[in-house]
């Protein structure tokens, strides 16, 4: 049995990490083992396998593993000139391992355009869109870290638009499924590159974990037998073997704390039972997710960084973008039971980098086919939606046996695209509502960019061509439109070199605070094409290089 | 082709939403409300309800199998949905109590409203029962015949019995509800934990990846 590190709140320990998720956890582990002592404050609990079911009830009470609306309620408003009001408007992971252990696992990297597009395509009217201060080349050898060390199964040079790459994929991809099946022979009728999608779950017993078993609960549930290659699942448990790293779960951090000097001296945190305490430390590396992260920044004002910390820029909270992506669902004449397997096993890039002159937008994206229902979910018609076409009765005998035709006889497709930056889309403290623990609640405001749009109803027109290429007895596609809801929370304390139009530097370092360090879904500049989290956790590898660089030359 | 939600949007109710409904949901009280469905449905003699009176039992069994119906296949009274609902009201769904207290008299008042003389749900034919619960489609208004007193105890009741119903019947039967895997037959779901390929119709003869990219390449070459 392992001894848990534990370390006392006065002990100054090296660094604190606010979150443990796609990027926390990474973070934990690498500058753990590179020897420096970590304490880790992860608002939500600490579960494991053996925690998680496969078992449709999960649905049900979703919050187990997700931010609580009642405890953590959110407001959502248009424009800054719209009163917001109370509504569920974000889902992240709240818990040892964040959103990386609900996650449905799709695991794309960036391209080279998403470092680049500002240079590429020239400003775009209402966007403030931006090169990174980094380039794909320099992420590279970290995806290929992220890639081999937490274990993604997939096929090296199977498209011809992947970016390229120091190695192949550690895994065989995932098996094909019958909507995976359908969707290629679609796809390549039509001339387009269908290929097996790189998904972050063994396809073979690796490094003291099983195999997937496919049985379907991947996306909004946590892997009971651990192939799901959550930080959870694997860096975290590495950091824990250090020796020099205290994962401490329930801990709801609420403030970062400053000295005269304006240097970040810990983070302020309740415990289980709502008593304060202050973790002390030399660092702090913020990778609470991004709305949480601004949330901080912006609850940590005091009177030496009275609009929060680390916001002379004032763009703390700025530029969210969620990603766009309409989709369709059809029905097919024999069973396709997909909804075993894990959700995607066929996606495509055809799209993912277009010309804006020809199509008159900037953007791009990609298509996937999946099913990521539960039965429940899958069955719950009407202004909840679900699997069923539009117009099903939603009760009684026709609701009945639509729902006994349709469950093993349907798939999805789904589209994934950029969502532009906008500096008036953001996360900031809401005036009026708090959360359970009196402190403002999450206000986003969103309205997309009509470029996002424009893509949407370009990646809509897609998914109808290749279901009309298809032998599909029944098709209906989702309304594009704007969105109210946030899955994907990035971009909101974007890095860059300008301390007036960024928040951190390409070291992760926040511009006005030495030793507060930003990772996680805030920190990117453009949003890619939807699918952020292996960016993210390749960013969190890096910049442990980064930070620690710093540190040995006694830069921190 | 029709528009509908948007996916996101319908995550957002599926996820937040539907558990929402379902407001303190605690996991072991789910858990332990599933299993007592799954023992009452299976107990050949019939267990004490916890919430309902043996009388609101028999109306809310009645109203849950009219939502899923019993034809050439189970229905929500075969999956037991009617004893996961007393459950849950006493635990997880506590919220929920007043809405079937005060919901489930006002609907009554809507059978004797419609059907002279009768006065509980249970007592109609099923083209009755079909009839009042039609009166609470939220579009019907244009194909109804005439109208009815407005109602929203009533009208909550029945939303949220039609989702606790759909959730009695498809919940997995491991934990209870959904007595011998009723609901799942009913939409072709196989009860096991673990699948292997080939999973459907249509990836039985699948050539493999590297086989279908070549024979298609050679395909489109004849061309």
């Amino acid at each position: 049995m392992l001894e848990l590190t534990r370390y006392k709140t006065t002990d100054e320990v090296d660094f604190v990490i606010i979150g443990s998720g796609a990027a926390g956890g990474v973070l934990a582990k690498e500058l753990s083992t590179k020897g420096f002592r970590v304490v880790v404050l992860e608002q939500g609990p600490y579960l494991t396998e053996a925690d998680f079911t496969h078992n449709e009830v999960e649905v049900l009470k979703g919050n187990q593993l997700t931010n609580h609306p009642k405890l953590q309620p959110t407001t959502f408003r248009k424009t800054p000139q719209d009163k917001a009001r109370r509504q569920p408007a974000l889902v992240y992971g709240r818990m040892v391992g964040g959103s990386s252990v609900h996650f449905t696992a799709n695991y794309w990297r960036f391209h080279e355009i998403d470092f680049i597009e500002r240079s590429k395509v020239g400003p775009v009217p209402g966007a403030a869109l931006a090169d990174w201060p980094i380039t794909y080349a320099d992420l590279e050898p970290y995806y290929t870290k992220v890639e081999w060390e937490i274990g993604v199964s997939g096929l090296a040079g199977a498209s011809p638009f992947d970016p390229p790459r120091s190695k192949p994929y550690p895994m065989r991809p995932l098996p094909v499924k019958s909507g995976g099946v359908i969707f290629e022979r679609a796809a390549r009728k039509l001339g387009w590159h269908p290929f097996p999608a790189p998904m972050a779950i063994l396809s073979q017993a690796r490094l003291g974990r099983s195999a997937c078993v496919q049985c379907g609960f991947c996306e909004s549930f946590g892997c009971e037998v651990g192939a799901k290659s959550s930080t959870l699942a694997t860096v975290i448990r590495m950091a824990a073997k250090t020796g020099r790293c205290e994962v401490r779960p329930n801990c709801y951090v609420h403030g970062i704390e400053t000295d005269a000097n304006g240097r970040v001296i810990g983070a302020a945190y309740f415990d289980a039972k709502r008593a304060t305490h202050l973790q002390r430390a030399k660092a702090v590396v913020v990778c609470a997710n991004g709305a949480e992260t601004p949330r901080l920044l912006l609850l940590s004002a005091s009177r030496q960084f009275p609009h929060g910390l680390a916001n002379s820029s004032g763009l703390v909270g700025k530029y969210l973008m969620l990603n766009c992506g309409p989709s369709a669902m059809a029905v097919f004449e024999h069973p396709l039971n997909d909804y075993k397997g894990v959700a995607v096993s066929r996606i495509l890039h055809d799209f993912y980098e277009l010309d804006p002159q020809k199509v008159g937008f900037c953007g791009g994206g990609g298509l996937d086919a999946r099913f990521d229902m539960t039965p429940i979910s899958f069955a719950t018609v009407g202004y909840d939606m679900g699997g069923l076409p539009p117009g099903t009765p939603r009760w009684g005998k026709e609701f009945k046996a639509t729902l006994a035709h349709n469950y093993t006889r349907s798939v999805e497709i789904v589209s994934h695209g950029t969502s532009l930056p906008v500096e008036s889309n953001s996360f900031s403290l809401d005036p009026d509502l708090k959360d359970a623990w009196g402190l403002p609640a999450l206000r986003m405001t969103y309205k997309d960019h009509p470029d996002d749009l424009k893509l949407g109803a370009f990646l809509k027109d897609r998914i109808m061509e290749l279901l009309d290429a298809t032998d599909a007895v029944q098709k209906w596609a989702s309304a594009v439109e704007e969105q109210d809801f946030a899955y994907h929370l990035l971009g909101t304390c974007r890095m860059g070199n300008n301390p007036k139009s960024s928040v951190i530097n390409a070291d992760h370092r926040t511009h006005d605070v030495k030793n507060l360090f930003l990772c996680d879904g805030s920190s990117l500049v453009t949003s890619g094409r939807g699918q952020p989290t292996l960016t993210i956790s390749a960013l969190a590898y890096r910049a442990a290089d980064r930070i620690t660089a710093l540190a040995h030359r006694g830069e921190i | 082709m029709n528009e509908s939600v948007s996916r996101r949007r319908f995550l957002s109710r599926g996820v937040t939403g539907l558990s929402a409904a379902w407001a303190s949901s605690h996991w072991p009280a789910l858990l332990a409300a599933a299993s007592h469905a799954h023992q009452a449905a299976n107990s050949a003699t019939p267990p004490k309800f916890g919430f309902f009176t043996t009388d609101e039992a028999k109306e809310i069994d009645a109203i849950t199998s009219r939502i899923i119906p019993t034809d050439d296949t189970p229905g929500a009274h075969e999956a037991g949905v009617v004893y996961f609902i007393d459950r849950g009201l006493t635990t997880f769904s506590v919220d929920d109590q007043k809405t079937y207290r005060e919901g489930l008299p006002a609907l009554q008042s809507r059978v004797a409203e419609m059907f002279h003389g009768k006065s509980k749900f249970s007592e109609l034919t099923t083209e009755q029962q079909d009839e009042v619960l039609h009166s609470f489609d939220e579009q019907s208004a244009q194909g109804r015949q005439r109208w009815f007193r407005t109602s929203a105890g009533a009208q909550n009741l029945f939303e949220t019995l039609r989702q606790h119903t759909i959730a009695g019947f498809l919940i997995d039967p491991d934990y209870g509800g959904n007595r011998d895997a009723a609901g799942w037959k009913v939409i072709g779901r196989e009860r096991e934990h673990m699948f292997q390929p080939p999973f459907g119709y249509y990836d039985r003869d699948y050539p493999g990846w590297e086989v279908a990219a070549k024979a298609e390449m050679k395909e489109a070459q004849k061309k």
